[in-house]
């Protein structure tokens, strides 16, 4: 570039081929280039979720009508959040397991605030399915807990991922106890 | 040959924009063409053909179409219903979606049979495959509109691949998302974009057609033309080839719509969408099985031997595959080292060829099947083939191949009415008489 402005400006080859207008030119270029990366980021921003879809309520689930053994399933922000009041012999096998057995190795303690509530995302975390597993007649697997029929993820009675692609358990999500039977997630 | 009319309004635009002579330059009787194409080279008229039927049908869907996912699927089932024609409409736009897809496939393995991505036509290949992106972008988003089961779970799962990528893919996925589950957000945006990308598709076509003519059409030989009498005009020779052409496509578009509208789709999308209940079979339109299936064979982390540590997991491993089968295609003029073009004077390439569209129509098959038994082991060995064929076969088949010799130009099997004469390396290019 230097070059090409040497002709132009007759004697400007003095100072190793700079000049004012090469100076000019990239100080324009540098605030165009600045300015338009700060007009790009609105509207790249534009795309991530609203203030509506982030206010979204949390969700209260009442947890007295589920019996052991039994399962809810309600919705939070769009996603199913599957509730199992577990019996005593799925907590026993999830807390036998040795963590070096798991790809995503977790203790069941972990992942429950009391250990008959096991609260969780309903979504496996290959690419997005709602594992089976919450009504009494679907197939839950090698492992007794959940299976999805996407792609064959089975998951244990902690909700941790045994076998088959997904890579991780599914998401415990936040929540708390309200009253015994009664709690708030998110 | 340059352009002329004695028409008094065209001469009088063409003096001012030279818009005719540009048009007959592109498509017209001033495009000399080689005169051996073959019916394989009606396929890229076509292909412009269909990408208009879905313009037009879209544009008049779009008119009676309600993106918001309390109304979506409603307005797509009274377009089916009580829009005047609206069943005619949609059928022609959902299955011309598929017609696309056969015709540029076919296309495109014209393209590999016949040499057509060698030097010089390495640009005029990239970018006929990234049209094929943009097709399958379009479609996929096409696909999501109607919030049907299979639009709302294909969404979900496609999306979701991006969560694949390490550190930043959930943040890319809720970014796509507008949300944090396929939403409301998600289906206007898909409806946005599906509406905008024909129309870059068509932005990408006319440099498609620009490149072409940097060098003309490649030919069944696959040999340079060598001077006039090697070509004819395109107007009206391959203009009346490709109408008949259009009329035999026609008449399978026209079956397919009145006798087979719902053959190619699934059942499960006349349900509409719960975000609740994933369907027991998730499988995408037949168009995309082959990438399906390659996305679905990395059931396997990839680390250090011995270590137990884990470099890609299946997830990104497969994610890695399905994008790679195609962006293989790119390096494709590069990977095949034979100088000759055409597979008829390749012997061993011209079967390698078949075995890899029977391997590409198996993957489609195994991508319809559920991700159990023996469909595991069978589109895991697929995939590896296909990988195979570009990165090892190719580059070894051009050293190792003895090519049969070429002809000295294309007009010369044709007036001596001999076989070919010398091989190609040694021909000279033939004086112009």
């Amino acid at each position: 570039m230097a070059d090409i402005a040497k002709p132009a400006h007759g004697g400007g080859g003095d100072h190793d081929g700079e000049t004012r207008r090469d100076f000019l030119f990239l100080a324009a270029g540098a605030v165009a280039a600045v300015g338009a990366a700060s007009v790009a980021w609105p509207l790249i921003d534009s795309l991530n979720p609203a203030a509506d879809v982030l206010a979204l309520a949390s969700t209260e689930a009442d947890l007295s009508p589920v019996e052991v053994g039994q399962s809810l399933t309600v919705t939070w922000r769009g996603k199913p959040i599957f509730i199992r009041h577990r019996t005593d012999k799925e907590i026993e096998e999830a807390r036998a397991v040795p963590l070096s057995e798991l790809p995503d190795p977790e203790t069941d303690q972990a992942r429950v605030i009391k250990a008959p509530w096991l609260i969780m995302v309903g979504i496996c975390t290959h690419l997005g399915c709602v594992p089976l597993g919450q009504k009494p007649g679907d197939p839950r697997g090698e492992f007794g807990g959940w299976f999805c029929p996407c792609h064959g993820s089975q998951y244990d009675t902690s909700g941790r991922i045994r076998k088959g692609p997904a890579p991780k358990n599914l998401v415990v999500p936040s929540y708390k106890f309200d009253t015994d039977t009664t709690i708030t997630i998110g | 040959m340059a352009f002329q009319t004695k028409n008094p309004v065209i001469r009088w635009i063409e003096y001012r924009m030279p818009i005719f002579s540009f048009i007959d330059h592109s498509v017209g009787s001033g495009y000399p063409t080689p005169k051996n194409l073959n019916y394989w080279w009606n396929f890229g008229s076509l292909a412009g053909v269909a990408l208009m039927i879905m313009i037009a049908t879209g544009v008049l869907l779009a008119m009676q179409y309600t993106p918001h996912v309390d109304y979506a699927f409603r307005s797509v089932e009274r377009i089916m219903r009580d829009v005047n024609y609206g069943w005619l409409i949609r059928y022609i736009h959902m299955n011309g979606a598929s017609f696309f897809f056969i015709v540029v496939y076919i296309h495109i393995f014209r393209g590999l049979y016949y040499g057509s991505y060698k030097a010089p036509r390495e640009l005029l290949w990239m970018l006929g495959l990234v049209i094929l992106l943009l097709m399958m972008a379009t479609a996929f988003m096409g696909y999501v509109l109607p919030w049907g089961q299979m639009s709302f779970w294909g969404a979900t799962v496609i999306t979701n691949l991006f969560s694949a990528i390490p550190v930043i893919g959930d943040s890319i996925v809720t970014w796509l998302w507008g949300g944090f589950s396929v939403a409301n957000p998600t289906l206007n945006r898909f409806f946005a974009l599906h509406y905008l990308l024909p129309f870059v598709i068509l932005g990408v076509v006319v440099l498609h057609i620009w490149a072409l003519h940097r060098f003309g059409s490649n030919n069944p030989l696959g040999i340079d033309v060598k001077g006039p009498q090697d070509t004819i005009p395109f107007a009206p020779y391959y203009t009346v080839k490709d109408y008949f052409g259009i009329g035999v496509f026609l008449i399978a578009f026209a079956v397919v719509i009145f006798y087979l509208p719902n053959y190619m789709g699934h059942t499960d999308n006349y349900i509409e969408a719960n975000p609740l209940q994933t369907p027991p079979h998730i499988v995408p339109e037949w168009y995309f099985l082959p990438f399906y299936a390659m996305l679905r064979a990395i059931t396997f982390n990839i680390g250090i031997p011995f270590t137990g540590v884990v470099l890609i997991e299946a997830k990104l491993g497969g994610v890695i595959t399905m994008f790679g089968s195609i962006l293989i295609l790119f390096l494709l003029p590069w990977l095949d080292t034979s100088p000759v073009r055409s597979a008829k004077f390749r012997p061993l390439y011209k079967w390698f060829f078949w075995v890899l569209v029977a391997d590409v129509v198996m993957l489609d098959y195994v991508g319809s099947q559920p991700p159990e038994g023996i469909w595991v082991p069978i589109g895991q060995v697929c995939t590896a083939y296909y990988f195979i064929h570009f990165l090892i076969l190719m580059p070894l088949l051009g050293k190792l191949e003895r090519p049969k010799p070429l002809p000295v130009s294309i007009s010369e099997p044709v007036l001596k009415g001999s076989g070919p004469v010398g091989a190609a390396a040694t021909a000279q290019p033939m004086e112009k008489a």
